[in-house]
């Protein structure tokens, strides 16, 4: 595990004028750090969007301070905000936001020719990159000739082949049965563990909760608790104790 | 290679209706332009043709003269003043009038007399496609077009017919000297123009001017206006440019070609930019991907100029097949409409500018594109 390759320290957004304005975050703070993969969920409404907005260099907070790789953006204009993410930052999306027109293989390479990356060495990065989410054999493929799932893989290629330290996930098995959602929750943990990647994913799912090194839940604009994989195995232990010695307890009154 | 080219040329061809409608727009506009322009220049060529083909330097015309056909006449003795001024070589001088055509079968239409000497510098027939020009040296004989065969009822050489009761022979035919007005040109010598349209023999339409060789042209020519107060002495290319300035703006004919040029460029600009606002709207989504993962504003405006020029030359290579059917089709008429090889390259340039300006509506809307819409889509 390495330090935070992203953070928001203290970060309130308003959104909207007069009788519209929302107080989205009320001073949320959140740092992903390499290596580890980090949920994070919370009720529709909750702000997490917002977060993962800010935290993806796409929105300006009202007040805070957002850090990519140790430095703050708080000046950065459009142009400068758009270079942050195309060097430092994946984006996963939830509708996986392909290009119908393009195949796998220049879906990929796409992320490579807006930093303008030499097309001959983008294509290889492009081909290792959908070689390790398991789409070798699919580089030629249009979108729509893929499953969800495996539409899901070109995204993460995607966000994986220009080396970004940190990917933001945004609900990436909403829209995917629990095998696929699965497979993908194994690509990302993948991601985060062996290639030392800072991994966000928002979510409501809580079926991908086991692939968390951290959880962090918020609600109605503020970060409400976090706990760590160890915690959880530590509690399900705990659990599990009690669990015995009530089953011992209730032998022995019997 | 850069995928924007790529991503241009797919988002276009990614549905087909709207690049008909595109390209219908583009040509529409171009072939409009084109058929203006080509009208306009063959206008100007028509108006200027006997300018063009006349040996002067100089021309000697009646003061107030607005263009060639202008029927003003010259005395003879201005011709020799001219020739007592320092620098000048030669000055012949030009007939030309209406005069009466009677056909064979006994009707009468109008035609232009243009008289010259034939042994001289002047203005004799060119492009003649039987007989010869010298034959007009021959007392009764006349030039004519096969444009106005019909009209004239004459339609090989040995012909006869008669200008204002004289009867003249066809002995030699020309080959695309076309009047604008509709009215046929007529060669003949001086001397016979002068019978035919009435003129008196000291008189002259025009003095055709050569200069020694050497001699500074714009020096002869003001030497001349001081000598002969009571004439005007134009440069050939001064004459030609008020020749056609009266013709195309005097009478607004130009102007109406021009309107209708402006017109096309108008219309074809809006429907290009429609059309180009909409498919980047449709495409809006995948402009805020491109956004999102960290392409430039830059990227982003050159997939879409790709768009706007690939649709320019789709758009130019089926007007301009269109514009040489129709340079083809009236290339017999009385107003034939011509393509040069530098208007060419002018409507590939003002087609590219025009969907590149297209492009600017659909170029603001992805400049205001919000990033953070792809989470919400």
């Amino acid at each position: 595990m390495t330090g935070p390759v992203i953070e928001a320290i203290d970060t309130v957004k308003i959104l909207g004028d007069g009788a519209a304005r929302v107080h989205a975050l009320k001073g949320v703070s959140l740092a992903v750090t390499g290596g580890e993969l980090t949920l994070l969920m919370g009720p529709s409404g909750s702000g997490k969007t917002t977060l993962l907005s800010i935290l993806g260099c796409m929105l300006t907070p009202t007040s805070g301070v957002v850090r990519v790789d140790g430095q703050p953006i708080a000046d950065a204009d459009p142009e400068e905000l758009a270079k942050i993410r195309r060097e430092r930052i994946g984006f996963v999306f939830q509708s996986y936001h392909l290009f119908p027109t393009l195949t796998a293989l220049d879906n990929v390479r796409l992320a490579l020719d807006v930093r303008g990356e030499n097309s001959q060495r983008a294509a290889q990065k492009s081909k290792e990159a959908l070689a390790m989410v398991g789409l070798a054999l699919k580089m030629g493929s249009y979108p729509r000739e893929l499953s969800g799932g495996e539409q899901q893989r070109v995204a993460i290629a995607r966000a994986i082949v220009g080396s970004a330290s940190v990917l933001l996930a945004d609900e990436p098995t909403a829209a995917l049965d629990s095998e696929n959602g699965h497979a993908i929750m194994t690509v990302l943990a993948e991601i985060a563990r062996d290639r030392g990647r800072g991994v966000l994913v928002v979510t409501h799912d809580p079926r991908i909760v086991p692939f968390a090194d951290r959880i962090v839940r918020i609600e109605d604009g503020k970060i409400i608790g976090e706990e760590r994989a160890s915690d959880r195995k530590d509690e399900s232990a705990a659990a599990h104790k009690n669990d015995a010695a009530d089953h011992k307890g209730k032998k022995r009154k019997s | 290679m850069s995928l924007a080219p790529k991503l241009a040329f797919r988002n276009l061809f990614h549905d087909r209706l709207r690049l008909i409608a595109t390209v219908i727009g583009i040509v529409f506009s171009i072939v409009l332009v084109t058929v203006q322009m080509g009208l306009y220049v063959s206008f100007e060529r028509m108006v200027t043709v006997m300018i063009d083909h006349a040996d002067a330097d100089l021309w000697i015309v009646p003061r107030g003269t607005k263009c060639f056909e202008d029927p003003s006449m010259l005395d003879e003795r201005e011709r020799f003043r001219a020739l007592a001024v320092d620098g000048v070589a030669s000055a012949v001088p030009l007939v030309i009038g209406f005069a009466q055509w009677r056909t064979p079968s006994g009707g009468n239409t109008p035609i232009f007399m243009i008289g010259s000497d034939p042994r001289g510098d002047g203005l004799a027939p060119w492009d003649v496609i039987e007989g010869t020009a010298q034959s007009l040296n021959n007392p009764g004989t006349v030039a004519i077009d096969r444009f106005y065969f019909d009209r004239l009822e004459t339609t090989r050489v040995g012909d006869y017919a008669e200008i204002g009761d004289q009867r003249v022979q066809v002995t030699a035919i020309t080959n695309g000297i076309r009047s604008f007005t509709t009215t046929p040109y007529v060669f003949a010598s001086i001397d016979r123009a002068r019978a035919y349209t009435s003129t008196a023999a000291n008189k002259a339409s025009y003095f055709l001017v050569r200069v020694t060789p050497g001699a500074n042209l714009i020096q002869v020519r003001d030497r001349l206006r001081a000598q002969m107060p009571d004439t005007e002495v134009l440069t050939t290319a001064e004459f030609r440019e008020r020749s056609a300035d009266f013709w195309l703006f005097g009478t607004g004919a130009g102007a109406a070609l021009f309107a209708g040029a402006v017109l096309g460029l108008i219309v074809g600009t809006v429907i290009v930019a429609q059309t180009l606002y909409s498919s980047t709207k449709d495409h809006l989504n995948e402009f805020a991907t491109l956004r999102a993962i960290g392409s430039s504003g830059r990227y982003i405006h050159k997939v879409i100029i790709f768009q706007a020029l690939l649709s320019a030359l789709i758009g130019f290579c089926l007007a301009a097949t269109i514009g040489w059917i129709v340079v083809l089709a009236t290339a017999d008429t009385a107003l034939p409409v011509v393509i040069t090889p530098l208007m060419t390259v002018a409507l590939l340039v003002l087609t590219v500018l025009m969907c590149v300006i297209s492009a600017i509506a659909a170029i603001m809307k992805v400049t205001r594109i919000d990033p953070a819409m792809v989470f919400t889509r």
